[in-house]
């Protein structure tokens, strides 16, 4: 066991793991987050997906030392219930899912695309969701949302906040 | 770090949330009188002995009135239903029925779901049974009628007008001719019991009244799920709790020869190797420990059962001779109409292992202290889950509670009850909560599979090409399924624990069949379904047989999304198409021609006119026999025989060189009666159609010697979110003067049959067997020519 000291949604949090322990089993059970979801535990379907300085990571696989002190969001780092991140409000809006269980990893890559490359075509778009699972079959609704919000951005509405925590208002 | 959470997005999660006792919930609710399984809940509830209702063992809800709903002072509502969410978006539009029918706004009901100490016992959710269940003139619904008719009498006698000059507004009863006369709910009830039986006779609302039913109300879950604060099975945390892993054996019957408990000693966080029988886990302080434990403990297994080979499998299946044998129909002179026709053609159709493969692995949390259990758990069954998990644990089934918390999307029996049994023989063994979650090779591994089919079809036809007898026999598979009430073996965990799963029983010759049921749609929509004096097939054509042999399989099976109904009607309405092909005719024209049913021929004439059907026969003419070539087929069903009509018309190209299939465009119309949800009933629709893609173009279980091969996210590929998709469109009929029927299993039972169809009249190539892999399209176009 070793003190790990983590920043997760604008927070700095400290933990005593395994430094081996899965980014995703301290996310679920020492911080008690439950944004990302344990699907297949081989970085294969996406369920558990944060970004880390950016970059849209599987926690499954990641161990929770070799991100110690790097800027981790969750699903719930972006918005809350009452204060939706706009790209979760375009997930609202088209009503575009049926069980959730895998809406990290489409919400989470699909944020960390379109932050790097606001103006990805649909045929980056579709390589990179390419390894994302949804099992309920809410593909197409799920794409439009993402597009929704891809447009949004670009037209300079509510944009991507700085994810902190989802503490922050809406700017608009 | 605890995110703050309002009460909206908390509603599927209120009910008895893991602190709350049941005293400090029914306080909080208003909900005085909820009050089931036995006396212990009576007891924690503080309640008087007799108010506890019988609890019906197959689920018949209940016929008090106070079961269902209540009303607090405060005029809020609360209403317990024994039908949970399993994704498909049932908690909101229940949420909607009772809104609608007791006239009161949305937002002032809380729906309590699944829990045996809380809910009415309404057996097993599944998909598309519980629609109708719930939403016609029985249960929740009536129970709604019934409290809103007691309502308006109460304020009848507080107003002193008679019932029918009353109306019920807004969570109150107002006099029609001046508004202003009203007595609110709260008034009325609040707090109290209504005393009072379901009315067989309570009027529910008519359709052209409904402003929240049948309304696109959005789902009430999703703000919370998107934002990652909803509370799945896999986020319960108890105080205390521990982490379990299993270890399963390689393959099913090994059994267990030896544990070695020094291979893990000393490994930090490890509390206790549980072994018993032929299950083995680990609990563990941390889930990594857990993990780390589980894979590093030497266990010894012996061999497995061989299973026959794969290449050979069909062959294999039909050749068994002990088969339960099961008539749909039998009008007794098909053999005769047979040899007597101008016409017989024959097809066989082959459909794969395929398995529920949900995204999340199955999860479950369970403290069984002493004589007590209780489980947390995505099951769609707590009731049956309550007795099984009783006989397993060796407690009295009023001893366990049950409480459904949602997993991810199951599409039937998934893992979700044997890892329920996994967490709760490791917390009965630890003496403490346990959570397990499985690895994605052990659910994939030896979950409760769709079986296989082997589909032998035969037409006559007359000179005029009208079929005049239809010949049905298939061949499929069953092992375990569903655990029901006191079948724990039926499913992994309780097998290797020691239980025997239900296994086929031979009996050959059939019985002939006493009443028509469709037999999973075994009957073709084409038949009449003639048994005894009654016709209950959609169809026209009297001489009739269809046949089934079940053998025993060497998989655990259970009911996947369109159980038998998917496979049955590949077979069917591919062959449909055969038919209609070998005589030239458009194959929406030929359907027609068989079809009395007028709500069946209503979605396929919707379907095509939709689509832009072009009448013609299939193949497509002059379609290239290189390059890509494009093609359109048709298919429908009426799911169950009486559980919602679909008609589909797939648009496909076929790339000739290599075999790979595209679905452009899906057009499905559908008939469930009247609708609840428009947007949800299109989710459910959508979500269907692309499940089908998936299953049709791609999934199969596979095995090499004596193990199961697909066993993560490569080896079973699903349809990821990049694979393309078509154009969807969906035309809702939307009747309000019948039953409703389930909505969310029609468009898949139609879709490998329509793509299988497009494909035909695109390359002119009959695939018989699913999946439509690029390789087997290719083999098939290859084959032609």
């Amino acid at each position: 066991m070793s003190v790990i000291t983590l920043r997760v949604n604008g927070q700095t949090r400290t933990v005593d793991v395994d430094p081996a322990t899965p980014l995703l089993y301290v996310l679920t059970d020492d911080l008690a987050l439950n944004g990302p979801k344990f699907g297949c535990g081989l970085g294969q379907c996406g369920a558990c997906t944060v970004i880390v300085k950016g970059e849209a990571v599987r926690s499954c696989s990641v161990p929770v030392q070799s991100v110690a002190g790097a800027e981790i969001t969750t699903l719930e780092g972006l918005g809350s219930p009452e204060n939706p991140h706009p790209i979760q409000q375009a997930f609202i809006d088209g009503q575009a899912l049926q069980c959730g269980f895998c809406i990290s990893g489409v919400i989470m890559t699909a944020k960390a695309l379109l932050d790097k490359t606001p103006n990805a075509s649909d045929a980056q778009i579709r390589q990179t969701m390419s390894n994302v699972l949804c099992r309920c079959g809410a593909h197409i609704r799920m794409l439009a949302a993402i597009k929704k919000y891809q447009q949004q951005r670009r037209a300079g509405a509510p944009t991507a906040r700085t994810e902190r925590g989802g503490v922050q208002r809406r700017t608009a | 770090m605890k995110p703050s959470i309002p009460p909206a997005s908390l509603a599927l999660t209120a009910d008895a949330s893991a602190a709350l006792s049941r005293r400090d919930f029914v306080k909080r609710t208003g909900a005085l009188i909820v009050a089931f399984s036995a006396a212990r809940v009576a007891t924690d509830l503080g309640l008087a002995p007799q108010s506890v209702s019988a609890q019906g063992i197959n689920g018949v809800g209940s016929p008090q009135l106070d079961s269902w709903i209540a009303i607090a002072a405060d005029g809020r509502v609360t209403a317990y239903t024994g039908k949970c969410e399993l994704g498909t978006g049932l908690y909101t539009a229940q949420l909607q029925l009772v809104a609608e029918e007791l006239s009161v706004p949305i937002d002032r009901v809380t729906l309590i779901q699944c829990d045996t100490s809380l809910t009415p016992d309404q057996g097993t959710t599944s998909g598309a049974q519980s629609h109708p269940t719930n939403f016609n003139h029985a249960n929740l619904a009536l129970a709604c009628a019934t409290a809103r008719e007691a309502l308006v009498g109460l304020a009848s006698k507080r107003l002193g007008a008679p019932v029918d000059q009353l109306r019920a507004v807004d969570g109150a009863v107002s006099l029609r001719s001046d508004p202003s006369r009203r007595v609110a709910y709260g008034e009325l009830i609040g707090g109290n019991k209504f005393n009072l039986q379901l009315d067989k006779n309570a009027r529910r609302k008519p359709a052209s009244e409904w402003t929240i039913l049948g309304k696109p109300v959005p789902r009430v879950d999703f703000p919370a799920i998107v934002t990652g604060r909803f509370e799945y099975v896999h986020n319960v945390r108890i105080p205390g709790m521990l982490h379990g892993r299993v270890v399963r054996p390689p393959a099913l019957g090994s059994t267990l020869v030896k544990v070695d408990e020094a291979s893990v000693q000393g490994m930090p966080g490890l509390v206790k190797v549980v072994v018993r029988k032929n299950f083995v886990g680990v609990v563990a302080e941390k889930a990594w420990q857990a993990e780390q434990a589980a894979r590093r403990l030497k266990v010894e297994w012996t061999p497995g059962r061989q299973i026959p080979d794969q290449r050979t499998w069909y062959q294999h299946l039909r050749s068994q001779k002990a088969t339960r044998d099961v008539l749909t129909v039998d009008s007794g002179d098909v053999d005769k109409t047979l040899a007597g026709a101008a016409t017989v053609l024959r097809s066989t159709y082959h459909h794969p292992f395929q398995m529920h493969a949900s995204v999340g692995t199955a999860c479950a949390v369970a403290d069984v202290q002493g004589t007590r259990a209780t489980i947390y758990s995505a099951t769609q069954a707590v009731w049956p889950l309550r007795n099984t998990m009783a006989t397993l644990l060796g407690v009295k089934p009023e001893d366990v509670r049950i409480i459904f918390r949602m997993g991810s999307g199951c599409y039937g029996v998934n893992g979700a009850d044997t890892v329920s049994y996994d967490a709760a023989i490791l917390s009965q063994a630890a003496g403490k909560p346990v959570r397990v979650w499985l690895s994605r090779q052990e659910e994939m591994a030896f979950e409760n599979y769709g079986p296989a089919f082997v589909i032998d079809q035969r037409v006559a036809l007359d000179a005029s090409g009208t079929i005049v007898a239809w010949d049905y026999e298939s061949w499929t598979l069953s092992l375990g399924g569903r655990p029901g009430y006191n079948a724990p073996g039926n499913v992994v965990t309780g097998y290797l624990a020691g239980f025997e799963p239900q296994s086929v029983q031979p009996r050959s010759p059939a019985p002939p069949p006493t009443n028509f049921d469709n037999g999973s749609n075994t009957a073709p929509s084409y038949v009449t379904g003639t048994v005894g004096n009654r016709s209950g097939g959609c169809g026209i054509v009297k001489s009739e047989r269809a046949v089934t042999h079940t053998i025993a399989s060497p998989f655990f099976t259970g009911p996947l999304r369109s159980p038998a109904r998917l496979q049955n009607t590949f077979a069917h309405e591919c062959f449909m198409d055969e038919i209609a092909a070998s005589l030239k005719a458009d194959p929406v024209e030929y359907r027609l021609r068989h079809l009395r049913d007028p709500r069946l021929r209503e979605v396929v004439t919707a379907a095509a006119q939709k689509a832009g059907w072009e009448r013609r026969p299939s193949p497509r003419n002059g379609n290239r026999r290189s390059g890509v070539a494009n093609g359109r087929g048709m298919a429908c069903v009426l799911y169950e025989g009486d559980n919602g009509y679909c008609a589909l018309v797939a648009d496909v190209d076929v790339n000739m060189s290599t075999g790979l299939v595209t679905v452009k465009r899906l057009v499905a119309a559908m008939d469930c009666g009247p609708i609840s949800n428009p947007d949800g009933v299109r989710n459910q629709m959508e979500g269907g159609l692309i499940h089908g893609i998936s299953r049709a173009l791609r999934e199969e279980v596979t095995w090499s010697g004596e193990r199961v091969t697909s066993i993560d996210w490569r080896t079973y590929r699903p349809w990821f979110l990049g694979d393309q998709v078509p154009v969807i469109e969906t035309v809702l009929i939307n009747r309000t003067d019948v039953e409703a029927m389930g909505a969310g299993e029609t468009t898949i039972t139609v879709t490998a049959a329509a793509i299988g169809n497009a494909i035909f009249d695109a390359t002119g190539v009959r695939v018989r067997q699913l999946p439509f892999t690029p390789e087997r399209v290719k083999a098939a176009i290859d084959s032609r020519s």
